[in-house]
């Protein structure tokens, strides 16, 4: 019996836990998620609960270790409750975006001429919108409720992985198995989905999570402006409200602000390994 | 192909992406909950009938919807677009007062990040995977993991709090009304934080271009050659790799406007610089909807022609692309 050789999944893990950078990026978005799933249900206190005087510093009263913010609300209630919505929008956003960018990226590569040409114009139309202003100009009109801030987010970070995803459509559609699989006759969506996009996806997952770390991070500029969603408590959110009294209470926005700065690096880790995990010109090194 | 027909061509794709981002600002207006009229007004109460009344006749809110589009299109073409009843000005106006400090805080901030990043990069591209690569790397990771809001306040809490180095807002001292020299100093003592904020943001994806463009040009021939030569590593990094490295990051920087004015948004409110991105928050705040949507507009017409001068500039600078032999390698 020949041994058989790990299948590409199980080779593509392996390279991953190879590579420093994505390990510790796992490890710190491991304990970010613990903190956010987990953490809560043994640390139950409402961060929205006035609990003490306002602008405690940490240490000062033994139920507060991270201290309270301008209103007396507990800060470590808000941190370990306030990643799920950062979380949520932020994975939603970038789910959606992810979506719209492969479906639009794939019709043009695969279709090209006139649908080509039409799709990259609205790509190109959504990225030259700011798209925070543009974001911010949504949610002022429609309201600041989860679906509008993830679809807003979701709706301006698109383009970057259509272009992604038609540039590798137009190099996959042209070899050689492509072209045999369309001569057996596989129909355009079998050819799209089960012949050209599993072949496409290494450079795709890599962009997929730089976006969900862009998506974080565009979350949480939203809430600091105030443009989250009003009642679910976020890193941001605690930011922009405790903003006038950064200079006297910094632990009010440097402790939620390092609880996004962790996450975000931690993905961007993750992201960092697996463009060298999943690059063949790197193997070598 | 020559210069003329293409440069026709990017005017006549600005153009639409301009009337592109005027059809969107008109199908907000009347996606929007409520009505149109209420919308356009904005504000937080205080709207009178006799104002809606006004409005609805400026913009023809009873006729059908394609005669509303035209008619908002002109108006937004003679530059009119629309009025902030909070204070009572066309919003042009509101507009282009605030437009000074946000091109001066942006511009600043590209020119250090495009500085810095570079720097960086070219030291990370000199030996890779050596140590000083490893720090380039992780630095610029954490700059680009680090919200911009973030950066901004800890910046605050250091040099304005801790050692007070640095104003806390604003752009200039409200007590000294000087002008000419002093006034100028005084408005770059305020610059100083908000643009260090803005360009440690976009210093990652300088400094990651810089990288990949010289490690592809440090292995062409010439500069084989130019080590051959004997020439110093300094010479043959800075003057023969970087100068043809350069490209690329200077594309980039064109293309990243966009994202600086969103950045500038964040940054302005940590800082209170009396800039574009300053008064849409304010705008939002206040319900301010004409200012909204008008900086949306202005701000998007900004990044068409910001792309177009890029694109132009670099036909100009790098003769491949004006001969139009870049994609083939070969003259016509």
């Amino acid at each position: 019996m020949t041994p058989r050789a790990p299948g590409p999944v199980r080779q593509t893990w392996g390279m991953v836990l190879r590579n420093g950078s994505a390990v510790s990026g796992l490890a710190l978005l491991a304990s970010v998620l613990a903190m956010t799933l987990i953490v809560p249900a043994f640390y139950p206190a409402d961060p929205f609960d006035i609990v003490w005087r306002p602008l405690a510093p940490p240490g000062e009263a033994p139920a507060l270790p991270l201290g309270s913010d301008f209103l007396g609300r507990d800060v470590l209630a808000g941190i370990v409750h306030g990643g799920r919505a950062t979380l949520a929008v932020g994975a939603s956003a970038a789910a959606i975006c992810v979506i719209i960018g492969i479906a639009v990226g794939a019709a043009a590569g695969f279709y090209g001429g006139l649908v080509d040409g039409g799709l990259m114009r609205i790509a190109e139309f959504f990225q030259v919108l700011p798209a925070l202003l543009f974001a911010m100009t949504l949610v002022s009109l429609f309201g600041p409720d989860f679906v509008t801030i993830a679809t807003a987010i979701g709706v301006v970070s698109w383009p970057p992985i259509a272009r992604l995803t038609r540039a590798e459509f137009l190099r996959i559609r042209e070899l050689d198995y492509v072209r045999a699989s369309r001569a057996v006759g596989a129909s355009d969506r079998r050819l799209i989905w089960r012949v050209i996009l599993p072949n496409a996806l290494p450079p795709l997952i890599v962009a997929a999570t730089l976006t969900v770390g862009a998506a974080i991070l565009f979350e949480a500029g939203l809430a600091f402006l105030g443009l989250g969603d009003p009642n679910a408590m976020s890193w941001g959110l605690m930011i922009g409200a405790n903003r006038d009294f950064a200079l006297e209470a910094w632990w009010t926005v440097t402790l939620p602000g390092l609880a996004i700065f962790l996450t975000v690096l931690g993905v961007s880790l993750v992201g960092d390994g697996l463009t060298d995990a999943l690059d063949p010109k790197r193997h070598d090194r | 192909m020559r210069l003329a027909p293409i440069l026709g061509r990017r005017l006549l794709g600005a153009a639409a992406l301009i009337a592109a981002v005027l059809l969107l600002n008109f199908i907000l207006i009347h996606l929007a909950p409520g009505d149109p009229a209420l919308t356009i007004a904005g504000g937080m109460g205080g709207v009178t009938e006799e104002i809606l009344r006004d409005i609805r006749r400026a913009y023809g809110l009873d006729a059908p919807l394609h005669s509303q589009l035209l008619l908002y299109t002109e108006r937004m073409l003679s530059g009119d677009l629309g009025r902030s009843l909070f204070y009572n000005a066309p919003v042009l106006d509101l507009i282009l007062e605030r437009l000074g400090p946000t091109v001066l805080l942006v511009l600043t901030a590209m020119s250090v990040a495009l500085a810095l990043g570079t720097f960086l990069g070219v030291l990370a591209s000199r030996r890779p995977g050596g140590v000083v690569a490893h720090f380039v790397t992780g630095v610029t990771l954490a700059g680009y993991s680090a919200p911009a809001f973030w950066v901004g306040i800890l910046l605050l809490l250091v040099f304005s709090a801790a050692i007070p180095l640095f104003p806390v807002s604003g752009m200039y001292d409200v007590r000294a009304d000087g002008a000419g020299l002093p006034r100028a100093l005084d408005v770059a003592h305020h610059l100083v934080l908000p643009a260090i904020t803005l360009a440690i943001v976009f210093l990652a994806q300088y400094s990651r271009i810089a990288r990949a463009s010289m490690l592809d040009v440090l292995g062409a021939d010439y500069i084989r050659t130019a080590r051959a030569k004997g020439l110093s590593d300094r010479a043959v990094l800075y003057r023969h790799a970087l100068r043809n490295a350069a490209l690329p990051v200077v594309t980039l920087a064109g293309l990243q406007f966009g994202n600086m004015l969103s950045g500038a948004v964040l940054v302005e409110t940590v800082f209170n610089w009396p800039g574009l991105g300053l008064l849409a928050f304010e705008s939002i705040l206040r319900r301010d909807h004409p200012t909204v949507l008008g900086i949306l507009f202005f701000a998007t017409a900004m990044v068409v022609v910001a792309n177009l001068l890029t694109d132009i500039a670099y036909r100009i600078v790098d003769p491949r692309i004006r001969a139009g032999t870049a994609a083939t390698g070969r003259p016509r």
